[in-house]
């Protein structure tokens, strides 16, 4: 049976030559980020070709996509925070798409890699440190002195609010990552169950017990592959209400 | 020790760290929820902040995964 890391590994599918020592390669990670973007582009594209006033099933969806992001931005983000609604929107549908690409039998899964998701994070809390700073200039730095502490206890929560703010591009990638690759090395585990049971013998009569699981952590992991995408989105968005309004 | 065992053993130890944010995340879900049971027409508008709430104390226990995946594959 194969090890259930195998299915994480990166292959180069065509190679473009090297930089330096690194191979630069078009890998399945690749395609699999070109497959997600295609059926994005194609789903927003085609639901809302024949727009009309009485929405088809289709455009319903697409417009249900996009209220969705719009409301959690409005809720958590106030409507200054409309402006970065492509910048949401975008990282929300990428995130979504690769999570459920990923739970097809047999595909890649982007987003179960630290480095994807990590230049996704890296690409949040750059836009909200350098918009912070070019809209309130020093006045950014209010967002690490809560107001209505008191004086001695000021340099500690300091310390704390620093590092909890510098700890976010982390936690929020490593969220992410973690749950997709625990996920897919669960359902692989109890999936390989199944099959070591069948060949023991008299035990292969036990073998739909760890059947019945893997189908009921199939379900949840598309729970989870939903919720993952909205708890991006959602951070997302309170991180950068703190860039637009950095006084606590 | 075998510093191979000591990094398995470490791996593990650092799993236990998920315990504290099982307990958290438990605990924000059933306050939710007694809330919630309360209030019903009130419950729908603090989703959001339910959310957020799990994703902060759920990153503590993915620090300690982290620290396991680290001693698994880094060190």
């Amino acid at each position: 049976m194969a090890s259930p890391i195998k299915q994480f590994e990166i292959k180069p599918l065509i190679s473009l030559g090297k930089i330096g020592d690194t191979p630069i390669a078009f890998t399945n990670s690749a395609l699999f980020m070109f497959i997600a973007v295609g059926i994005i582009v194609a789903f927003l594209i085609l639901s809302t070709r024949g727009r009309t006033l009485v929405p088809t099933r289709w455009q319903s969806l697409a417009e249900l996509s996009y209220e969705f992001v719009a409301n959690t931005v409005r809720q958590s983000a106030g409507h200054e925070g409309m402006k970065f609604f492509p910048l949401v929107f975008s990282l929300f549908m990428f995130v979504l798409v690769c999570n459920f690409v990923g739970m097809i039998p047999g595909t890649f899964t982007v987003t179960s890699h630290i480095i994807v998701t990590f230049a996704m994070a890296m690409i949040v809390f750059l836009t909200l440190c350098i918009y912070g700073f070019a809209k309130h200039g020093t006045h950014f730095f209010g967002l690490f002195v809560p107001s209505g502490v008191p004086g001695y206890v000021l340099p500690l929560v300091v310390v704390i609010e620093v590092i909890s703010f510098l700890s976010r591009p982390i936690s929020l990638s490593v969220r992410l990552f973690a749950n997709m690759l625990a996920g897919h090395i669960a359902l692989k585990i109890f999936a390989g169950f199944v099959a070591s049971m069948l060949g023991a013998g008299v035990w292969a009569i036990f073998a739909p017990l760890p059947l019945a699981l893997a189908v009921g952590l199939t379900a949840l992991e598309f729970l989870v592959a939903f919720l993952q995408a909205y708890v991006f989105t959602i951070l997302t968005c309170i991180y950068l209400n703190d860039a637009l309004h950095p006084g606590h | 020790m075998d510093p191979i065992a000591a990094k398995y053993l470490g791996a593990g130890l650092a799993c236990i760290g998920m315990a504290g944010a099982a307990v958290g995340v438990g605990n924000i879900f059933g306050q939710f929820l007694s809330g919630a049971l309360r209030n019903p027409s009130a419950a729908d508008g603090q989703f959001p902040r339910l959310i957020f709430g799990f994703a902060v104390t759920e990153a503590l226990g993915i620090f300690s995964l982290l620290i396991a995946l680290l001693l698994l594959f880094a060190v």
